[in-house]
Formats: C-alpha cells, structure tokens, sequence
C-alpha cells in the first residue's frame, strides 16, 4: 500500500510539513517494496488550487493513505470521494522518519 | 411618528440568520428523476428541485430509519430544523409525482465529511474512508487504542453537537446517558434506588 506523507524538505530526517496543498515535498511510501520517493510540489507557488492539484498528483500514483498537518476545505470532500484515507498529525512535530517507522508497526 | 417609522426600516433591512452548514455523509448516487408514460405533456413544466440536504434528511430518516433527533445530531442541525427540511422534502418530492414532473437532486447548504477518529498512542487524527468497513486499529502506529472524536472540525462551527444529555440521581449522584426518550423520572437509580433527573433541568 502506498502511503503519502508531506515534508518540508527531501530527506528522511525532514519534518512533516503541516500544509498538504503547499508542502514542499511529497514523500511516497511503498510498504510493500519498502521503496521511498521524493516528489517536489509544483504547486507550492500556487495562489489558487493547489489542494486539488496536489490531490490528483498523489491520485495518479495510487496513494492509499495521506500523513500531512492539515487538510484544507476542497481538499476533504475530494479524497472523501476517491476514498483516500487522511491522517492529520496536529500539536507533535514528527520527522518523516518516524512516521515511516510508525508505520511499519 | 417619525422615530417607530425609522424602528420599522431598520427591521425591514435586517438581515436573515445565517445558515448551518448541513453535514452530509455521501453525495446521492443519481442527479434526478424523470416520470414516464406522462398523459400529455407539459412542455413548460419546470422540474423540482431537491436539495442536498432535503435528499440526506429523506435518507436518514426513512433508508436508515434513524428518529429525527439522532438524524438531526447526525447532519449538525437542530432537531427542529431538521423536521423543517424533511417536511420540506416530502413537499418537493409529492409535488413532484402528482404533478409528473421531474426532479433534480442539487444544491442547499452542505458539505460532505467522514467520521473522524483520534488515536491514543500517537495522538493522530484519521478518517474512515470506507464507511461499510469498520476501523480496528490507528493506521499509523497500528494501535487498538482510538476513540471517535467529535470536535475534529475543520470547518468551525460547520457542526455542533448538543452538550451532554445526563441523568442524574438525586440521592447517590449516580450519572448514565440520556436515552433519547426516554424519561428520566421513570427512570430509577441502578445503585440505591433513588428517583432520576435531567441535569440541565436541576436548580442549583
């Protein structure tokens, strides 16, 4: 299963960005092959849109699972639909790393 | 004269309460109906339009067979308002077929949302996408520890859940739920037999 989770930079020690529309990294994690990507935002400049845009960056690779800070209002009712499960990680800095980690359960 | 005309204007201008965001669980399956086999056919008709929340109100009620309070906490509105948008349902919905016309299911004020849960180990927040399938552990640290979390609202004051409704015993101070109704003075005391009471309702 594919898990994306939002960093503020391209390394496993980055912390979780808490925007999901203008993080600056995606970071895609494959549970299965254990693999880990980096994909920079293109939308982070955006004034406008950048949620959905992001969202169908994250739809075309087939991300099950979202680990960001929060979630805006056109973001929600999207993943809602294409049945994305949202994890909102509030008030506990976390580092990429560890969510990795987390997951890995 | 002059100043219960300018109290009347300021009234005229006042403007409406604003309306509650009404939560809706999913979008409906279809956009509208069409009748057939129609006797002659009207060529002006225009088709009736129910709302969003017209079609969640029918469908908690009726589909889901929830009583009007439950649905009414369910949608983030007062129970109340809820009976105004069901009975405005069935309104639309029997104009729609006596008078054959069509009907399209669009608009109102609502916004879609799962449920929301909070883990008690990592302290996430999550949602159940799949609403038929039941959630059994944190997806993130795979904890069986979570609770459902009602005040997860990113949309601020979009729902609101009534406070607690508790009962009380007079005597020993015992509390449960309030069953929606269900009586509290019916009720008696589990612990020492006392007479039971709706907190809100106690004068200190």
């Amino acid at each position: 299963m594919k898990v994306a989770i939002t960093s503020t930079g391209n390394t496993l020690e980055s912390n979780v960005d808490q925007r999901f529309g203008r993080c600056a990294y995606f970071v895609i994690y494959d549970s299965e092959s254990k693999s880990v990507e980096y994909i920079p935002n293109p939308n982070k400049q955006i004034s406008e849109g950048a949620g959905p845009a992001s969202v169908q960056i994250l739809a075309e690779r087939g991300v099950h699972k979202i680990v960001s800070g929060d979630f805006g209002l056109k973001v929600k009712p999207l993943l809602d639909s294409l049945k994305v499960q949202m994890i909102v990680i509030k008030h506990t800095p976390k580092t990429v790393s560890d969510i990795i980690e987390s997951l890995e359960h | 004269m002059f100043i219960i005309f300018a109290v009347n204007k300021s009234s005229l201008n006042m403007s409406p309460r604003i309306k509650r965001i009404r939560k809706v669980v999913n979008p409906p399956a279809i956009k509208g109906f069409k009748p057939y086999g129609l006797q002659r056919r009207d060529e002006n008709a225009e088709s009736v339009n129910l709302l969003i929340e017209e079609y969640e109100a029918l469908r908690l009620c009726d589909y889901e067979s929830y009583n009007q309070f439950d649905a009414s906490i369910m949608m983030g509105v007062s129970r109340p308002t809820f009976t105004r948008i069901y009975a405005s349902a069935l309104q639309k919905i029997a104009t729609a077929f006596v008078e054959g016309r069509q009907m399209a299911i669009e608009g109102g004020k609502v916004y879609f949302d799962s449920d929301w849960y909070q883990c008690n180990d990592c302290l996430c927040f999550f949602n159940n996408p799949e609403k038929n399938i039941l959630i059994t552990h944190c997806p993130l640290c795979g904890s069986k520890e979570f609770q459902r979390n009602e005040d997860v609202d990113l949309y601020e004051n979009a729902t609101s859940v009534p406070k607690e409704d508790v009962c009380v015993c007079m005597k020993c101070h015992y509390e449960h739920r309030h069953r929606h109704g269900n009586p509290c003075k019916n009720e008696v005391c589990p612990q020492c037999g006392g007479i039971m009471h709706r907190r809100n309702n106690i004068k200190s």
